[in-house]
């Protein structure tokens, strides 16, 4: 005899225990409130459990008060600034110089950020999730986690919760035995508010946030280098793309030192003298600002991490694929976790680690794969998957396509011919394992392989798809046909 | 919420079950584990226990009811926090639900409505997915990257529960399959050498386990019965004398292959398949020649064998069946075919019945050729006769039908001019 027993549907179950000590007692506390953490705030009180979230600062974290937001503002400005100086090539006639107001443009970028912070506001406040600003600790451990919540005011309150998702972000790595001490030493924040426009500028480190500043400052005008301790620069993209960047971007004026090690930064009265090795030579670069950007590091201090032995691996808290800690109902999302450091991939974990604490049973791996990465300079890089060097090491059968926006019917009309789209298949089974793009508005692409690549299509579903002529997203199509042999416009 | 109880599915491909029996009235209460009915499948009988407690509040489906399809509501159990106004208005939505064909399928699309809820939250998934996946016909949903996956590696994957959304079968669950499988027969293998049972156990292929669903499925399902008849081979082999020389060597078999297509040629209805609301009869003439392969049997498909020569499908026979040993059919070259050939001719055999190759409605099972006494005109005479025996599925081939295709199948073998008309 079989026996089946049939489940009813249940609505989540939210405990409110009346006592005299356990009246504060969360569901969740969530400590952060960036695009991990309050985003699973929201999903967490959606599905009905009793959610607190803890900010230090400002809502919506780095990514929309220091990174994404406010640089794509200020990219924004020198996009429009390069058509501007592009004026006579479109049929204008303007007279008198075009000059432009750093506080202005700066300004512009905060109010962005400062509107969609408020957005966050509200969007937490119709959730009815609980918003305490101040620094939050673990300060116990015990059949529920207590957090010690040091406030403005220097008050301290005390939270008890059956579930923690430590969601705190990161921090700019700082560049050993030099600190910064002075204001012609930037980080990323630092350079998205200056005061002036720097006549020049060297920038340590090439990845994303070094080439988004090096684009932006290029076209406003600054004299910019940019020094890189690996052989290409943006050392996670395709070598292709790499290359191709480093083309477009030196002949925009942008000088590039790869191998290149920095040994130290100088001050004089007016400048700083970054000091660099290639090859057991020393080169030295004279600018009046330097920014570092060699990448970041989990904002992990004060927490309470060593305290409670939470597991942590080069500065960052070791979590599995259900986003736990090695602590029981402690949680860990987003950059301070392991890379990819995205502001997506933050928010994608924060729903998951949300659904998991509410129950769900069903399949909640967030494979790295399909998280596209982007940089938006200009020209700009996406790309998603493995890149054509990371295949060839997996040892997998390669098929490669590639386009170029020079072919493109709408890229001609834009004036926008830069770049390609390379595409690259596993020749034995069409799975599209990487998608490296470089050019105009190539962050918006990258999300049609996003969507092809999560539905794992292969490269006839992408071939029999019908793109909308004329777009920038044909050049998709006719990489994908190019590694097939079948494009039909090259 | 109100809770449901559903016909549960017992078996992946189980769509609809009796409902033998209550165990309780209606209005009466519930404990959770309570045994509260009884199902009954063709295969077995199986409890419904309660798991929450409660009171039966409605029953929608009377004992000794047939053929209630997986997922329907069967009954409502008022829990204590449910307010009547809930279950009212539930009942409201399934006002008119008697069972006809109409509402089960209003039943279905509640369901899929409570399907939806219940998937934000905590549920039994897998199960769910079972249910889903049947209840849409036997879709089976999969991605293209995963199904192309399983085809190049020859899984079977028509009842595996898929991890992604909504029981989607992904390239992961595809690569662990491959895996476990590849796991089980190296640990089979290990426990050959090493074990000195008086037996082995062999886990199951890809293949094996294929063959073995198709044809449960087959004899379980279509109504057999089979027709023999002797057919004199002489004029084929005339033929073959004259044609076989050199490269050329056109085997019984190839004619049998052009024979059967220009028979169904004749008789289009035996060119059919059975569904559950339909014949699907078909236009083409796509022949399956059963190939032994090492761990099981294929059957790859000579295609539109009608309009072929049977030198070009003596030729493209041997291809088949090479790629088949070899492992390198593709997928287009075994799915498919209208009618089945399987000759057992070489090993000797003289007549046996063949088990029919689903959806397929007739296969033709060829016993081996040899001169044989036959009295005719009141003398005994020796004839090269080969006996073959027509399996025939009767709910699409009657036996007129079955016994006239076999008659000129017999005029094309023995009258082989008759085949270049």
């Amino acid at each position: 005899m079989v026996k089946q027993i049939q489940r009813f549907h249940r609505e989540p179950i939210i405990n409110v225990i009346i006592g005299l000590k356990m009246t504060n007692l969360k569901d969740v506390i969530i400590i952060g409130g960036g695009p991990g953490g309050y985003v699973s705030a929201i999903r967490a009180s959606q599905l009905g459990l009793n959610v607190t979230l803890i900010e230090n600062k400002e809502l919506g974290g780095i990514c929309l008060n220091w990174g994404c937001i406010p640089t794509k503002s200020l990219l924004k400005v020198s996009e429009f600034k390069n058509n501007l100086d592009k004026f006579k090539e479109f049929g204008f006639n303007i007279s008198g110089e075009i000059t432009f107001d750093i506080e202005k443009i700066v300004k512009r970028s905060r109010d962005a950020s400062k509107q969609l912070s408020s957005g966050v506001k509200f969007l937490l406040k119709k959730n009815k999730v609980e918003v305490i600003k101040g620094f939050a600790s673990i300060s116990s451990i015990a059949e529920f986690i207590e957090i010690n919540i040091t406030k403005d005011n220097g008050n301290n309150e005390k939270l008890e919760t059956k579930n923690l998702v430590i969601a705190t972000g990161a921090i700019p790595k700082s560049l050993p035995g030099i600190e910064n001490e002075s204001d012609r030493i930037w980080t990323a924040k630092e350079a998205m508010i200056p005061k002036k426009l720097p006549k020049s500028l060297t920038i340590i480190g090439s990845g994303a946030i070094g080439i988004e500043f090096a684009s932006f400052y290029n076209d406003m005008g600054s004299k910019v280098t940019v020094i890189e301790a690996e052989k290409n620069i943006m050392p996670n993209e395709d070598e292709e793309i790499s290359e191709l960047a480093k083309s477009i971007f030196t002949k925009k004026g942008i000088k590039f030192f790869n191998n290149a090690q920095l040994q130290t930064i100088d001050l004089t009265k007016n400048n700083a003298i970054s000091k660099f090795k290639i090859d057991n030579k020393i080169h030295e670069i004279v600018s009046e600002n330097v920014l570092v950007a060699i990448g970041v590091k989990g904002n992990i201090s004060n927490l309470g991490i060593e305290k409670f032995s939470i597991k942590t691996e080069n500065g960052h808290i070791v979590t599995n694929k259900k986003m736990e800690t090695n602590i029981k109902n402690i949680y860990a999302i987003g950059d301070v976790t392991s890379p990819p450091w995205l502001a997506h991939k933050a928010s994608h974990e924060g729903v998951i680690v949300a659904e998991i604490i509410a129950g769900h049973q069903e399949n909640h791996e967030l494979k790295k794969e399909v998280i596209p990465g982007c940089t938006y300079s200009n020209p700009q890089i996406a790309s998603i998957g493995l890149t054509e060097k990371q295949a060839k090491q997996k040892d997998i059968k390669l098929k490669i396509g590639k386009f170029p926006f020079l072919a493109n019917g709408k890229s001609i009309t834009t004036g926008d011919t830069e770049g390609i789209v390379k595409t690259i298949f596993n020749k034995e089974t069409g799975e599209l394992i990487g998608a490296h793009l470089i050019g105009s508005d190539v962050t918006e692409l990258i999300n049609s392989l996003s969507v092809a690549k999560s539905l794992e299509t292969t490269e006839i579903e992408l071939m029999k798809t019908v793109f909308a002529h004329p777009t920038l997203s044909e050049t998709l199509h006719e990489s994908v046909l190019s590694a097939y042999d079948k494009a039909i416009h090259i | 919420m109100v809770a449901q109880i559903k016909m549960p599915a017992l078996s992946p491909t189980m769509t609809e079950g009796k409902l033998s029996k209550w165990l309780i009235q209606k209005s009466s209460k519930v404990v959770s584990g309570d045994v509260i009915a009884e199902i009954e499948t063709d295969k077995a009988t199986m409890e419904i226990e309660a798991v929450d407690d409660g009171v039966l509040y409605e029953i929608f489906v009377e004992e000794g009811t047939d053929n209630v399809a997986v997922g329907s509501t069967l009954a409502l159990i008022k829990e204590d926090n449910d307010t009547e106004d809930q279950l009212k208005s539930f009942l409201e939505k399934n006002n008119d639900n008697n069972l006809s064909e109409k509402d089960k399928k209003n039943i279905q699309e509640i369901n899929s409505k409570t399907d939806k809820e219940i998937h934000d939250t905590n549920v039994d998934k897998k199960f769910m997915n079972v249910k889903e996946n049947i209840s849409k016909d036997e879709r089976i949903k999969i991605s293209p990257l995963a199904k192309r996956i399983a085809l190049k590696n020859n899984v079977n994957f028509s009842s595996l529960l898929g991890t992604g959304p909504h029981g989607r079968i992904v390239k992961k669950d595809i690569e662990d399959l491959i895996i476990s499988n590849k796991n089980i027969t190296s640990i089979d293998s290990y426990h050959k050498s090493s074990s000195d049972k008086s037996y082995r156990d062999i886990t199951h292929s890809s293949m094996r386990k294929t063959i073995a669903e198709r044809l449960v499925k087959s004899v379980t399902e279509a109504p057999h019965f089979f027709l023999s008849v002797d057919c004199d081979i002489s004029e084929i082999n005339k033929i073959r004398e004259n044609v076989n020389k050199g490269d050329t060597n056109i085997s019984i078999n190839d004619f049998i292959i052009k024979a059967s297509a220009l028979a169904l040629k004749k008789f289009p209805k035996a060119n059919c398949s059975w569904n559950n609301d339909f014949i699907r009869y078909y236009n083409s003439y796509d022949i399956s020649v059963a190939v032994a392969v090492e761990d099981g049997l294929i059957t790859p498909i000579v295609k539109n064998a009608i309009s072929k020569g049977i030198e070009e499908i003596s030729i493209e026979v041997k291809l088949l069946a090479s790629k088949a040993k070899k492992g390198e059919l593709s997928p287009e070259e075994y799915s498919g075919g209208n009618f089945t050939v399987s000759n057992l001719g070489m090993y000797g055999i003289k007549n046996f019945n063949a088990i029919i190759n689903p959806p397929q409605s007739m296969i033709l099972a060829v016993g081996k050729a040899e001169p044989r006494a036959v009295v005719s005109n009141n003398e005994i005479t020796i004839s090269n006769l080969m006996t073959v025996t027509l399996s025939c599925d009767h709910r699409a081939v009657d036996g007129a039908l079955g016994a006239q295709w076999l008659n000129k199948f017999k005029d094309f073998i023995e009258n082989p001019s008759l085949m270049l008309l």
